[in-house]
């Protein structure tokens, strides 16, 4: 009798470690796909096998995280893709992880979707998808104060904005450096967040 | 054991090896056409795929068993579909994806109007627009005068649209009808609107074929729609050549109520010391104006709004008299004028929206004429005894209004309400011997409506409803219908038709009637392209407008012309184009509009159907605004154009209206500029903002002749001209506790 409770619990917990290894390579392998992959179609249906994933896992937040984070990628490199169903996109799926787990992370791809609208028209978009952009920043900076990847997008942000409007290479410099020091001060943990530490180097780079 | 654990491992690892199925298919919209990008799934497994540029998908899995698909596109109704895995070898299974109506990319019904306000879509000016529009001085409507459709009409005020009179068009606060949108008229004086175009989040100026929420207007309906809760507390100074004002508003800590008061007193004895005026004033104008509102959150989508506005002003002018040469004939006005609005909306749940609201307004104005001597002393000359007149005329106006909305299946939606208004006008006229005689016009109209936008496709809409109204003054009632549709021809193009019937009581003004009152009756035909980017607004619209039962006047017994028919008649056909482009000249942004006007009637005292004196036939505009970042500067200036209006003199001869005499005025051209200041634009964090306005309203001093007035023999005539040739306004709006420098580089960028 106690034989059979054990293996049953040996096979509950099996069955439990098969299901983890199946969702470990699963996101490992479009993880690494993520970084080769460059063309907007392509970034479109690796968001998609992300989603996949997410709604099919139900307690993990990171694979619409990703799910989110490739399009916010598209939205940046490609100039002709419309970026109001972009971000309503991005929205839904930050909408969907945040109900998992509301982490700060999430708000830094809220904040680049907003942001990737207002460069559409940034004159006449400067207040309502800008101060979203900015409500973001504000919110996730709340969560977690010292977000490497949080930190970077407010500084690229004043690094992009004009000098009278307040921005500008030297203004953003000190921004960039605390940037830098929180990436160099996170630990890298298994299937986390690593993005912008190379960018940000490299706009601190330009400031100078 | 070990070997039985190894087994179970095993098994859970490697679920039926080598027996992989593969799913493919095509997915392709309603109109057979590829989709790329859908995404397939397999429900709960990581296997799926996304659709390739010619809309085909294939995908391999180790799952047995039955599955269920989910296919998902942008625009698009989800789809599952049931398969089975495994036993029967590779799927294949190609889908067709229906439509999903939404809000987004769906079309819009637009012909006839235009929309300013911020969020709506196709926005066509913006409210900071009619504000920093050179000319306009901050004034709703100078701004809309700008935009085809629109006559530039300076003796009188009012929106003069489509060969319409200014009483063809009504204004409407939060759905209810506003009865003294602008000061009371002065001759040969265009009054402003009474109220600041801050107050208004949203506008729509119709032209022409508007909802049937909308009636007792034959040509136009300006839709106002008053700001919700403010963003924050503030206070806000402004002092001007003309006066001051100051205000504060009030946003409760739970952000859910506000409250607000302001107060402001014009003179206008400074501005009209450094400017002469044609005009000789015995009393300089001057306004108290005072308002007052709160704004209650009655949950996340319901608030109820209250407005209320009190007013009082007077002036005294003299002007020379036509009829007897070195006399003068004085006019005197006191107006006192009080509006309340109080309207309420919220979301009943199940697709459920009601929007209620009441209004009411009383206005009173004193007005007396008087014929002076050469040294300014009241006299009577016989034959113009008329001249000497003193009228009291306290009115008061309610206005009840409920609308329903029930959304219906995808974006359409079912509306429906009633509509009462009650007017109550008393007029006390005193003759030159002192002997007074009183009227009074009572009256009541009820209506009806029903409307529905049915959304057919994303790109076909259609809004039909019809209106029905019942007045107690003809004791009479009609039922207007109409129907507009609307067809997107591009992703940013789109055609749009319009139909529909409008009625309208006579003014009051011209009652009591001495002979039958029905209604006067418009028919609307107009077909409209526009087309809308990101930087770029053109569109053109060609109408056609029948009028039938038009109100004929006759001189009643106070020489007052008197409704005795409706037998007149009219048309007014014409085309019209704007276009508006933020993009091409860097930072410069620019609107230009035409419109082209044919349109004979024949009403009021007219002896027969002419093109009236309200109306030119060609109409341009071109208004520029650039805002230089580095002096914290806005440059605005307009042009504006219209072609030689025709003017009359009809006289009553033995029982008939004759010409006695007409002509063309000349061509009508106003330059104007100003320019706006913001010191503390990009301070941080500055608790205070200031703008500096400086504008010149026809700054080349051009002769600008409106029409003609007449002396009562007809032998004589004077030209209508501006009250002066150029005027100067100079002004500082400060705004406390609040930083506004995102809103000012959102609206002068």
């Amino acid at each position: 009798m106690k034989q059979i409770f054990l293996l049953l619990a040996l096979f509950a917990s099996v069955s439990v470690f098969a299901q983890n290894e199946k969702y470990l390579k699963a996101m490992e392998s479009r993880l690494a796909a993520m970084d080769t992959t460059r063309s907007t179609s392509g970034l479109q249906a690796l968001s998609d096998a992300f989603t996949r994933i997410g709604d099919a896992e139900k307690t993990q937040w990171l694979p619409y995280y990703y799910a989110a984070l490739c399009l916010a990628n598209a939205g940046w490199t490609d100039p002709s893709l419309d970026k109001d169903a972009n971000a309503a996109k991005i929205t839904v799926l930050c909408d969907k992880a945040a109900a998992i787990n509301d982490h700060a992370e999430i708000y830094a791809i809220r904040n680049m979707a907003a942001t990737q609208q207002m460069l559409v028209d940034p004159q006449s978009r400067w207040s309502t998808n800008g101060a979203e952009a900015e409500a973001h920043m504000k919110k996730g900076l709340v969560l977690d104060p010292g977000n490497p990847r949080l930190l970077f997008l407010q500084a690229a942000s004043v690094f992009g904005t004009p000098e009278q409007f307040g921005g500008g290479k030297a203004t953003a410099k000190p921004l960039l450096e605390k940037a830098v020091e929180a990436f160099d001060a996170e630990k890298p943990q298994k299937l986390y967040p690593s993005w912008g530490r190379h960018e940000a180097a490299q706009m601190l780079q330009q400031a100078n | 054991m070990t070997r039985f654990l190894l087994l179970c491992i095993l098994i859970f690892r490697a679920p039926g090896i080598g027996a992989q199925t593969t799913v493919s298919g095509k997915i392709t919209g309603n109109r057979n056409q590829p989709l790329p990008g859908a995404s397939i799934t397999l429900k709960d497994t990581y296997d799926g795929a996304t659709s390739d540029s010619l809309g085909r998908y294939s995908f391999t899995t180790d799952e047995k068993g039955s599955f269920i698909l989910v296919i998902s596109a942008v625009g698009f109704r989800e789809i599952e579909k049931q398969i089975t895995l495994g036993s029967e070898g590779d799927v294949v299974l190609d889908i067709t994806m229906k439509e999903k109506i939404d809000e987004m990319t769906a079309v819009v019904i637009t012909a006839g109007s235009f929309e300013a306000g911020d969020k709506k879509r196709g926005t066509v000016l913006s409210s900071i627009d009619v504000a920093t529009t050179a000319g306009a001085d901050a004034d709703v409507t100078g701004a809309l005068k700008t935009l085809p459709g629109a006559q530039q009409v300076g003796e009188s005020e009012g929106l003069f649209v489509r060969g319409g009179t200014a009483g063809e068009t009504k204004t409407f606060i939060d759905g209810t009808l506003v009865n003294n949108f602008f000061y009371s008229s002065v001759p040969g004086i265009a009054q402003r609107g009474r109220f600041s175009p801050f107050l208004f989040k949203g506008t729509i100026f119709s032209t022409g074929g508007y909802s049937a929420l909308y009636g007792q207007a034959l040509s136009s309906a300006l839709i106002l729609e008053s700001i919700d809760l403010p963003e924050q507390s503030s206070g806000n100074i402004g002092l001007s050549v003309l006066g001051g004002d100051f205000g504060y508003q009030h946003l409760a800590k739970n952000k859910r109520s506000s409250w607000g008061i302001s107060y402001g007193y014009a003179n206008l004895w400074l501005a009209f010391k450094a400017i002469p005026q044609r005009q000789e004033y015995e009393q300089i104008p001057s306004y108290h104006t005072a308002d007052a509102n709160f704004r209650i959150k009655t949950s996340s989508s319901g608030i109820i709004k209250y407005y209320g506005y009190f007013s009082s002003n007077s002036l005294g002018m003299r002007m020379n008299s036509l009829d007897t040469l070195g006399f003068k004939e004085a006019f005197r006005l006191k107006n006192i004028n009080m509006f309340h609005n109080l309207s309420w909306r919220e979301n009943l749940g199940k697709g459920w929206k009601v929007n209620a609201g009441i209004s009411y307004t009383h206005n009173a104005d004193d007005i007396q004429g008087t014929l002076l001597n050469e040294q300014n002393k009241e006299v009577s000359v016989q034959g113009l005894e008329f001249r000497n007149f003193s009228l009291t005329s306290p009115g008061n106006y309610w206005n009840a209004k409920l609308v329903f909305d029930k959304r219906l299946a995808g974006l359409s939606v079912l509306r429906f309400g009633a509509e009462h208004n009650r007017f109550l006008d008393i007029s006390d006229y005193t003759d030159h011997l002192g002997h007074t005689y009183r009227t009074g016009i009572h009256e009541d109209i009820t209506a009806a409506f029903a409307e529905a936008d049915i959304y057919i496709t994303n790109r076909l809409a259609a809004k039909a409803g019809g209106r029905y109204e019942y007045a107690t003054l003809p004791g009479r009632s009609n039922m207007a219908p109409r129907i507009s549709l609307a067809y997107k021809t591009g992703a940013q193009s789109q055609v749009s038709l319009a139909y529909g019937s409008f009625y309208q009581n006579a003014e009051r003004r011209y009652l009591p009637a001495i002979g039958n009152t029905g209604f006067a009756k418009a028919t609307h035909y107009i077909a409209q392209y526009q087309k809308v980017t990101k930087s770029i607004t053109f569109r053109t619209e060609i109408f056609y407008k029948k009028y039938d039962h038009l109100f004929k006047t006759a001189p009643n017994s106070y020489t007052q012309q008197s409704v005795i028919s409706n037998a007149g008649f009219g048309d007014a056909k014409g085309i019209e184009i704007f276009w508006r482009d933020k993009k091409t000249f860097s930072n410069l942004d620019y609107w230009v509009s035409y419109s082209y006007l044919d349109t004979k009637r024949d009403f009021l005292n007219f002896p027969y159907a002419v093109q009236p004196n309200f109306a030119a036939k060609h109409t341009a505009s071109l208004v520029l605004k650039r805002f230089v970042t580095e002096w914290k500067t806005g440059f605005n200036a307009s042009y504006t154009y219209a072609s030689g209006r025709p003017y009359y003199n009809i006289m009553f001869d033995n029982g008939e209206s004759v010409f006695t005499d007409r002509g063309k005025t000349k061509d009508y051209h106003n330059v104007s500029f100003s320019l706006n200041y913001i010191p503390d634009l990009f301070k941080k964090d500055s608790k205070r903002f200031t703008v500096l306005v400086l504008s010149v309203n026809n700054i080349f001093g051009i002769n600008q002749v409106f029409g003609y007035n007449y002396s009562i023999n007809g032998l004589r005539k004077s030209a209508i001209h501006p009250p002066s040739r150029t005027f100067v306004f100079i002004g500082a709006f400060i705004s406390l506790g609040v930083d506004r420098t995102q809103e000012a580089i959102n609206s002068n960028l």
